[in-house]
């Protein structure tokens, strides 16, 4: 591939490419690349990554919405390398659930593809698989959660639903920072949607194998309410009340904080705070006593409306998984 | 946007309605300027064809077409839990419909309170094109409302002024994910996600590098007007919708 008659073909179409392409020495530096080999195996990225810079964002980016981005990029980095650790752990994943996690951790691949795009040379780099601890051990690799990459299905179900739950709040938070640019935002919600999506199918199959039931068996488990939480759980596609606690409550980490209130937690009717996900007020309204023709109970109410949270506190239940030195969700 | 205004086949077949439902969506998307032209004396309560009831600008025009799609929602599950596939469904559908049917109602009862006298009116569901009795019916009717729902919400984010209004409706649009997802899984396990509703993404490099590849991993949003033409599937004459200040 000749880069430089590729460019120059582009300039009988578009005269300027040349000042929308950085100079050499600068494209490398913010590639991080400066001194380094162009091999073969990184050029099709850098080739990628120059257009990207040159056709793709041609606004510069709040300081604000670099910070929520970075940290939905840094969610689905923590998504993408668990759910692809799983499928290359033999026998971990059971045989009917493995398309599932197979289009799960496509989904997070292409999600940081949409975040590269959009934050450009703002983006964090690649951490990689290395700067994560998904046993919970802050960098020990020894936490609550080490059996869930080893042989634990159950476990590895309930780390997948606590990550991912994390990340419907997160992008929730991020949302209303995302508003002064529309594109963006539709582009966050188009993301945070799926990520709900997911979290509904893997609360599905952890139904299914409390019950011994896999593949479209496991639709036939209901929920549970009085066993919501624990690695045995039977919850809902949807988030009753606290959960509980969620899939591993009294560990340390313990997944009780994502289902919990962030800060604030509370506030007035156009206050932007996060409750927790046992909050049956929204916008003053008593979702309660102001559902009427049907026979409301308190864990519809919350069922009805998720919660978001608030960037630190995000931070601070991901910082139990990755390695101190990663320098991610500080 | 063919596939997303057809009814569910199944009920289609059942009800021989498809010649009717074709006229309307002719007359709704290239008649309706006309339409709302020469009809423009009437008031909103109007069985006259072609009298749409316009969901308003800004942020009370967004509220007004999440209640109306919540509206939509609500009376569907409510009419399933009187019909018999739900009578004979196990326990695990009954207690998804139950559910559903209590989030929907509370979704739809919130924005008629936080709208006030800013409401549109209640509005008249159709439902004859779906057969209430059959199983498969009733789920891909779900589907087509609960995935209508989520690329609604998403498709409106941007025309939100307020950032308290743009919480609620992320706190809302979630909840309608979960519920397609699984309405998607007891159609065919494993579409919670599908090609229909999302841009998936497929790898054109080692699946383990992240971000290469064809595709975002992203729903597909729609736009006001285009949901208002698949909900009006669904809605009587005179309690159909329009879109048209939502820019």
């Amino acid at each position: 591939m000749d880069l430089f008659k590729i460019i120059s073909a582009i300039e009988k179409v578009d005269p300027e490419v040349y000042e929308r392409l950085d100079s050499r020495r600068r494209v490398f530096k913010h590639f991080g690349m400066a001194g380094k080999a162009v091999t073969a195996a990184v050029l099709p990225g850098l080739v990628s990554g120059i257009f990207q810079r040159a056709y793709g964002q041609t606004t510069s980016l709040s300081p604000d919405i670099v910070a929520v981005l970075n940290l939905a990029l840094s969610l689905e980095y923590l998504e993408f390398y668990f759910y692809d650790k799983g499928l290359n752990t033999p026998g971990l994943i059971a045989p009917a659930d493995r398309p599932a996690f197979e289009t799960i951790r496509n989904d997070e691949s292409g999600h940081i593809k949409v975040l590269r795009g959009a934050l450009g040379n703002a983006a964090i780099p690649d951490p990689t698989a290395a700067a994560f601890d998904y046993s919970g051990g802050r960098g020990s690799m020894t936490g609550p959660f080490a059996p869930a990459l080893v042989n634990d299905y159950a476990l590895y179900l309930g780390s997948s639903q606590a990550f991912v739950d994390t990340g419907v709040r997160a992008y929730k938070g991020g949302a209303p920072t995302l508003m002064p640019n529309p594109d963006l935002l539709e582009a966050a919600l188009n993301i945070h949607s799926v990520e709900a999506r997911h979290s509904s199918h893997v609360r599905t199959i952890r139904r299914g194998l409390s019950a011994s039931q896999s593949g479209q068996a496991a639709t036939t488990i209901a929920g549970d309410l009085a066993n919501l939480s624990g690695k045995t759980g039977r919850p809902k596609n949807w988030v009753s009340g606290i959960e509980n606690g969620g899939p591993s409550p009294s560990t340390d980490p313990s997944t009780a904080p994502v289902y919990n209130a962030g800060v604030p937690a509370s506030g007035g009717p156009t206050d932007l705070f996060f409750p927790a996900e046992s909050n049956i007020t929204q916008a003053n309204v008593n979702i309660m006593t102001n559902t009427t023709g049907v026979t409301m109970t308190m864990d519809a109410a919350t069922e009805a409306f998720d919660e978001p949270l608030d960037p630190a506190t995000v931070k601070s239940i991901a910082r139990n998984f990755v390695v101190p030195s990663s320098g991610l969700f500080v | 946007m063919t596939k997303l205004l057809s009814p569910p086949q199944e009920a289609a077949e059942a009800t021989s309605s498809p010649i009717a439902r074709r006229s309307f969506l002719r007359y709704s998307s290239t008649g309706l300027a006309l339409g709302g032209l020469l009809l423009a004396g009437c008031d909103d309560d109007s069985d006259d064809m072609g009298s749409t009831i316009d969901v308003g600008r800004d942020d009370n025009g967004v509220l007004n077409y999440a209640y109306a799609l919540e509206q939509l929602e609500a009376a569907f599950y409510a009419r399933v839990q009187a019909g018999d596939y739900y009578k004979g469904a196990n326990s695990a559908e009954k207690q998804i419909f139950d559910d559903l049917a209590l989030h929907e109602k509370a979704h739809a009862d919130f924005f008629k309170t936080v709208l006030g006298s800013n409401a549109i009116k209640a509005l008249e569901p159709d439902f004859s094109a779906i057969n209430f009795n059959d199983r498969t019916a009733v789920l891909m009717a779900a589907r087509t409302f609960e995935d209508l729902g989520v690329a609604a919400y998403n498709g409106a984010g941007r025309y939100i002024k307020t950032a308290a209004y743009l919480a609620i409706a992320g706190k809302i649009v979630s909840v309608e994910a979960r519920h397609a997802a699984l309405i998607r899984d007891l159609i065919g396990y494993n579409t919670f996600v599908g090609s229909d509703v999302v841009n998936l993404f497929v790898p054109t490099s080692s699946p383990s590098t992240p971000g290469v590849g064809e595709g975002t991993g992203q729903e597909i949003s729609k736009k006001p007007t285009d949901v208002v033409n698949a909900a009006n599937a669904f809605l009587k004459e005179g309690s159909k919708l329009s879109a048209n200040n939502l820019v």
